[in-house]
């Protein structure tokens, strides 16, 4: 029997961590990756190799103490290894989002002062290379796939395997050094610098210490009962904060196997062959799982859909309430068993969620259908509610707790506190050290006892003592006759339907609310294909009168439930139209992380919150767009600008 | 500007292999590709259907390492010449040289065998079998177990099926169809099975690597994917490539040599930069003033 050590104080860090599993679990998997095919395994022992060999190699090419590494490229191990070799050289690592465009890379390799970019391949090594000559103080690029890279200047570009080699070759000489730097290490020492995804304004670095990843990493997989033999799917971006917690600070605690994809296309191929124990996805993968699903029902014979349908029925009546331990008549029983042999199993199979035992979604609102489906086929989806500044995780929910409107209970180790304006604050160990170059924005988020802000308006529900966030603090104003506004929580509810990818509702110091909205082109492009309805480009389908009309049921839908909110009643939605583009993070409308960027959209796009507030019909717009290999072009659209029914309310009859 | 088997003349060849002039007139190109000896010689072919000349005294040669273009407008013979290349077209007169040996009339398999290997300018894959199975028809020509052996799947059989697996998984790799791999190809779009054809090509290894028409019916960034995998594949596994294109810029931007041919003649043969300048070419794609 294997015992995990139960004080965190006894391993300083990462590193150390790392040399304590090669001793509790040698030759069991670390990582596994698929490649030409075949799942390749890499065990703790043979992690603890490469690693150290990385970092005899960035010793040998000269790396000091308290240099940044970045770190840019997909989901691979030895992306993983350079971020703990990275420290036990010394260094500190800095992962970056590899669809980031060569300025973002620019400014945060600049930030850092950088003096290596592991990448990982030609695509990252062309966008280090375009900003390269900015950089003065780059020394080296460090390649892990070759390909296409052969005729390029070689003079500060090395492959990952050749400075694992110069690293073995002169182990000898330097493994002195390396054993000093990785010694020195202690609890307080730097374990990770992430970037935010930066809603507004510049991205801030958050520096992280080997306690804040250990302790949080100890808490979290404490509080699931996560265990040696578990297995996850590392398919999410590296340089967001729960990946390194995942991946590298929880997998190295309990000592779990870490799966990489083979490319970003197989990645639900790979998601069912590897069956994985501890899942994490956004919501918006799990809302495209289920729209799926439904979708290729549609088209399945009628036994099946009608079998689908009636289990389904079962399933959304009691599953949730067996998964939570609750009494289920006998019944009842047999017929979710009876599902579970026809049609859940299958499904879960299908899915890759068959072993599934904690799955966690965060990062946005779920909608409660999507929720309430995958906890009725038994997966024990949960949600938590976390940020870079606190390593993850403020408040998760526990076992046998799970709502869909609620994020849970303070993790173990954290402290809520709900300040008068309605922001939540926290304090843990989790919480950062500070902002890399930037006192005044650690001041401003940080106070003197370590309390943060999370920049969120919440309440703690009475009796449960759950945490429930209604918004973006910043974002929730008033109306002009002093109703409360609540934009994000009128957006999610929009989002909710299968057809609406994206919405943005304005009305902050307006009469009236209204909103842009965003069709999903799955969704949406079915319907029409189904219905014989013939469209050319997205433009042409978001504007399609029927989609109008579809779109605008949808609005009043919300309205009706919005209007039965005492506080949030004025939020309904008077005028919307539907964009003819899809938001997006290259044109600077979203956050890497999919976060609309409020004030970037009502900036872009005010000739047509004008239009909306003057009461126009329709409105000629143009707008810039930018490709993904950075060319800008220009699209322009008639939009038509549709009235909402809504729901007169009595604040409204008062006035 | 015709004839172009002998190097640039005149320099003396530098003792260090650096830009310039190699013996044999192999050469290093600006970025840094080694060009070797004459792989393929096309000597005076002459080939006709019935009455019909499609190809008239037409010489020209195919380098080791270059990838080499045939151009010309519809109706030009480019797709006899890449036939009479492969082997499946026997010319009346001239003679094909291969390797530095005249090549006498042969089978398509013994031409498969020699290491030459084709796309189609028509998708030819098995469209009911998964891209798998498809590119490891590649690798038939590598297979040399008997009969038996391969129904039981034991001995050498089972080793040569593994050795070849890991061979087209590299190829599936080096191509990025890994998504793919197990489903039908009737099932995918046009862009992939392009894709998957090359593929097999190169599953078996090819020396000398004929395209036809890779690009044909690809949208702007299917044919920028195509156009980087054929320049990979040159890069990495340093094959010889003659292909047939008829999108102008796509060609210039790929290729080291070009062929123009308009009605069965060859009426160019260069770098892009000297075909683009040929007044014969510019007459043959734009037409001629009458004035």
């Amino acid at each position: 029997m294997i015992t995990v050590p139960r004080l965190s104080e006894s391993v300083a860090s990462i590193p150390a961590l790392l040399a304590l599993n090669v001793a509790r679990f040698g030759d069991k998997p670390a990582y596994r990756e698929k490649e030409f095919g075949i799942w390749q395994t890499r065990t703790w022992a043979q992690t603890a190799d490469e690693i150290e060999a990385l970092a005899l190699g960035l010793l040998s090419l000269g790396l000091a103490v308290g240099e940044h590494v970045a770190i840019v490229g997909r989901n691979r191990p030895a992306l993983y290894w350079s971020m703990v070799a990275v420290q036990c050289a010394g260094g500190i690592p800095v992962p970056m989002y590899q669809d980031a465009a060569p300025e973002e890379i620019e400014f945060a390799l600049d930030h850092c002062g950088a003096v290596f970019v592991i990448a990982g391949d030609q695509e990252q090594v062309d966008k280090v290379a375009d900003v390269h000559e900015r950089l003065p103080g780059l020394r080296q690029v460090i390649y892990l796939d070759g390909r296409g890279l052969r005729k390029y200047d070689h003079a500060a570009l090395t492959s990952f395997a050749d400075v694992q080699a110069a690293g073995r070759a002169g182990r000898a000489d330097l493994i002195e050094t390396l054993t000093a730097r990785t010694d020195a290490l202690g609890p307080d020492d730097t374990c990770v610098m992430l970037y935010t995804s930066g809603t507004t304004g510049r991205p801030k670095g958050v520096v992280l210490s080997n306690r804040n990843i250990i302790e949080t990493s100890k808490n979290s997989s404490e509080f699931d009962h996560l265990r040696p033999g578990d297995e996850i799917l590392a398919y999410l971006p590296m340089a967001w904060v729960g990946d390194f917690i995942f991946s590298i600070g929880q997998a190295y605690w309990t000592g779990f196997c870490v799966n990489c994809p083979e490319s970003a296309d197989t990645m639900m191929t790979d998601l069912r062959e590897i069956g994985p124990t501890y899942y994490f996805a956004p919501p918006r993968v799990f809302e495209a799982q289920l729209t799926s699903v439904m979708i290729r029902m549609e088209d399945a014979g009628r036994l099946k859909k009608w079998l689908f349908d009636r289990f389904m029925a079962v399933a959304r009546r009691v599953g949730p309430a067996l998964l939570d331990g609750k009494p289920v008549g006998m019944v009842d029983r047999l017929k979710y068993r009876l599902g579970e042999v026809l049609i859940y199993g299958p499904l879960k199979n299908t899915l890759g969620f068959s072993r599934v035992r904690v799955g966690y979604t965060a990062g946005e609102a779920i909608g409660p259908e999507i929720f309430d489906f995958y906890r009725s086929l038994g997966i024990n989806l949960k949600q938590l509610y976390g940020q870079t500044e606190a390593s993850v995780f403020i408040t998760q929910q526990p076992d046998g707790e799970v709502r869909s409107d609620t994020v849970g209970v303070p993790s173990p180790g954290v402290e809520l506190r709900i300040a008068d304006s309605g922001e939540v604050f926290y304090r843990s160990p989790g919480v950062f050290v500070r902002y890399f170059k930037n006192d005044e924005s650690t001041a401003d988020t940080k106070d003197a006892e370590g309390w943060v802000a999370t920049g969120d308006a919440g309440f703690i529900e009475k009796g449960s003592g759950h945490l429930r966030i209604i918004d973006r603090a910043k974002d929730v104003g008033k109306m002009a006759d002093g109703r409360l506004f609540a934009p994000k929580y009128i957006e999610n509810k929009l989002k909710f339907f299968p057809n609406i990818l994206e919405a943005v509702v304005f009305g902050a110091g307006r009469e009236m609310c209204s909103a842009f909205i965003n069709i999903d082109l799955a969704a949406v492009g079915n319907w029409a294909e189904r219905n014989n309805i013939a469209y050319g480009s997205y433009q042409e389908l978001s504007q399609h009168p029927q989609v109008l009309t579809t779109i605008g049921e949808h609005v009043a839908e919300v309205n009706r439930s919005v209007a039965g909110d005492e506080m949030l009643s004025g939020c309904q939605i008077h005028r919307f139209l539907v964009l003819h583009k899809e938001l997006d993070a290259d044109d600077g409308e979203m956050t890497r992380t999919r976060k609309v960027r409020r004030g970037v959209i009502s900036d872009k796009f005010a000739d047509l919150i004008a239009a909306i507030y003057d009461g126009k019909p329709e409105i000629y717009t143009e707008t810039e767009v930018t490709y993904e290999d950075g060319r800008k072009g220009k699209i322009c659209a008639t939009l038509k600008i549709e009235d909402a029914v809504v729901v007169p309310t009595t604040a409204r009859v008062a006035a | 500007m015709t004839g172009s088997g002998a190097g640039p003349a005149g320099d003396a060849p530098p003792t260090v292999p650096q830009r310039g002039v190699l013996p044999d007139g192999a050469h290093i190109t600006a970025d840094g590709r080694t060009i070797g000896p004459t792989l393929m010689d096309m000597r005076n072919i002459t080939l006709r259907f019935g009455g019909v000349e499609a190809i008239k005294n037409i010489s020209f040669d195919i380098r080791e390492g270059e990838i080499r273009a045939i151009i010309g407008p519809n109706g030009a013979g480019k797709s006899s010449m890449l036939n009479v290349i492969s082997g499946f077209y026997v010319p009346q007169e001239g003679e094909v040289w291969f390797r530095g040996a005249k090549r006498p009339p042969m089978k398509p398999f013994q031409v498969a065998r020699l290491g030459i290997a084709r796309t189609f300018q028509n998708i030819a894959l098995f469209e009911g079998m998964s891209v798998l199975d498809n590119v490891m028809t590649g690798r038939l020509t590598q297979m040399n177990a008997g009969l038996l052996a391969q129904a039981v799947w034991w001995g050498k059989a089972q080793r040569e099926e593994v050795e070849n697996r890991e061979r087209v998984e590299r190829v599936i790799d080096f191509l990025e169809i890994q998504h793919i791999r197990k489903t039908p190809v009737g099932r995918l779009p046009y862009g992939l099975k392009k894709r998957v054809e090359l593929a097999r090509a190169l599953a078996a290894e090819p020396k000398l690597l004929l395209l036809d028409e890779p690009m044909a019916g690809m949208n702007v960034e299917e044919k920028e994917d195509m156009s980087r995998f054929i320049l990979d594949v040159n890069d990495e596994f340093g094959t010889t490539i003659a292909l047939i294109e008829h999108d102008m810029g796509v060609v210039m931007d790929l290729s080291d040599r070009v062929v123009v041919m308009d009605y069965g003649r060859k009426i160019g043969d260069g770098t892009p930069d000297e075909v683009r300048g040929n007044q014969d070419v510019i007459d043959a794609y734009l037409g001629v003033a009458h004035d």
